[in-house]
């Protein structure tokens, strides 16, 4: 097809589907004008039944807990996947480049990027902690919180230093961690179903609402959620970064 | 709808073109970086806190790092095979 009669199918297409998309979007409701049940009703129960402060968190761990695990596991099966599709092939060679490996350099890495790296390695660490454990109380939780934790060992990349992210993050222990998350996660379902005789279903004493041990198996899963998704994220950068950095050839 | 959604909501429409009109897929890496900046302040102003936590780390590190490194590699085959070409035409 020719530029000209692509341009032409575009001149009537383009303008046929904005005017479909406006008047779609004045029909649509206002922000924030939700009149569902379904939604009133997790409101009205967040903190009176599941003592949890942040319902976005009662709602991923415990009232649609079970919507997590396929979640998870997703997360874990594209993991698993990407670990398949960049292992070392046949004819590639692990090759350690020791002046770039070691302690490579981006162009034009200053003294203070590495200090401010080197700096940012506790904070991410201590921030992920505290947005993992405090996921039932304020915004947050496992995922976002595992992700942050992720961080602390990269940003020792950005300090200059691959191998010592590894020296960090060994892979065994993170491939450990991930798989420890998401076995985690999936026994605090399976305890609801041994305590309490239904998947998911709290078996936890659920506390005072407020305080950090509340909301029942809230704190948990969050843990369990943080652990996999940290591992994840970081068994994924990893492999990237084998590829990139150390592993050389292959097939022509 | 507040002032700051419609500033929230532009910055993503203007950012979502930039991406797709940077040229050069390693400035288009930053770009996509700060598109996911202005995402996360338009989840933050639209009250989801949870979604731009996760969004604010997802696109400004996540992503990007992934990027970059299957960048690098696609670069550093290229050379190869640049090397490989010119040796048999030297050969």
């Amino acid at each position: 097809m020719s530029r000209g009669v692509r341009l032409a199918l575009f001149g009537i297409a383009g303008p046929g589907l904005a005017a479909v998309l406006v008047i779609a979007f004045t029909g649509l409701p206002d922000f924030g004008a939700y009149h569902g049940i379904y939604g009133q009703v997790l409101t009205g129960i967040g903190v009176s039944v599941r003592h949890a402060t942040d319902l976005v968190t009662a709602l991923n761990f415990d009232i649609r807990g079970f919507d997590t695990v396929g979640e998870e596991f997703i997360l874990f099966s594209s993991v698993v996947g990407v670990v398949l599709i960049l292992r070392e092939l046949r004819g590639e060679e692990e090759e350690v480049h020791q002046e770039e490996s070691d302690e490579h350099h981006f162009a034009g890495a200053s003294a203070s990027l590495r200090a401010l790296a080197l700096g940012l390695v506790p904070s991410a660490i201590t921030v992920g902690i505290y947005v993992v454990v405090h996921g039932q109380l304020t915004p947050g939780g496992g995922f976002q919180g595992g992700v942050i934790l992720a961080v602390g060992p990269l940003a020792v990349f950005l300090a200059g230093r691959y191998m010592s992210m590894k020296a960090l993050a060994p892979t065994v222990l993170v491939e450990i961690g991930e798989s420890l998350g998401a076995a985690g996660y999936a026994l605090v379902g399976l305890g609801g179903l041994i305590f309490v005789g239904v998947f998911f279903k709290n078996f936890i004493p659920l506390g005072i609402p407020g305080h950090i041990l509340s909301a029942g198996q809230m704190p948990l899963a969050s843990i369990a959620v943080g652990l996999e998704v940290s591992g994840a994220f970081l068994v994924g950068w990893t492999q990237f970064f084998d590829q990139a950095m150390i592993i050389q050839g292959g097939e022509q | 709808m507040t002032i700051l959604q419609i500033a929230a909501l532009a910055a993503v429409a203007i950012g979502g073109g930039a991406v797709v009109a940077a040229p050069d897929p390693l400035r288009q890496v930053i770009v996509l970086g700060v598109y996911g900046l202005s995402l996360t302040v338009l989840f933050f102003v639209f009250q989801a806190p949870d979604v731009s936590l996760s969004e604010i780390v997802v696109s400004t590190v996540g992503l990007p790092v992934m990027v970059l490194l299957a960048l690098r590699k696609v670069r550093e085959h290229e050379l190869e095979q640049e090397d490989h070409d010119e040796q048999e035409q030297e050969g």
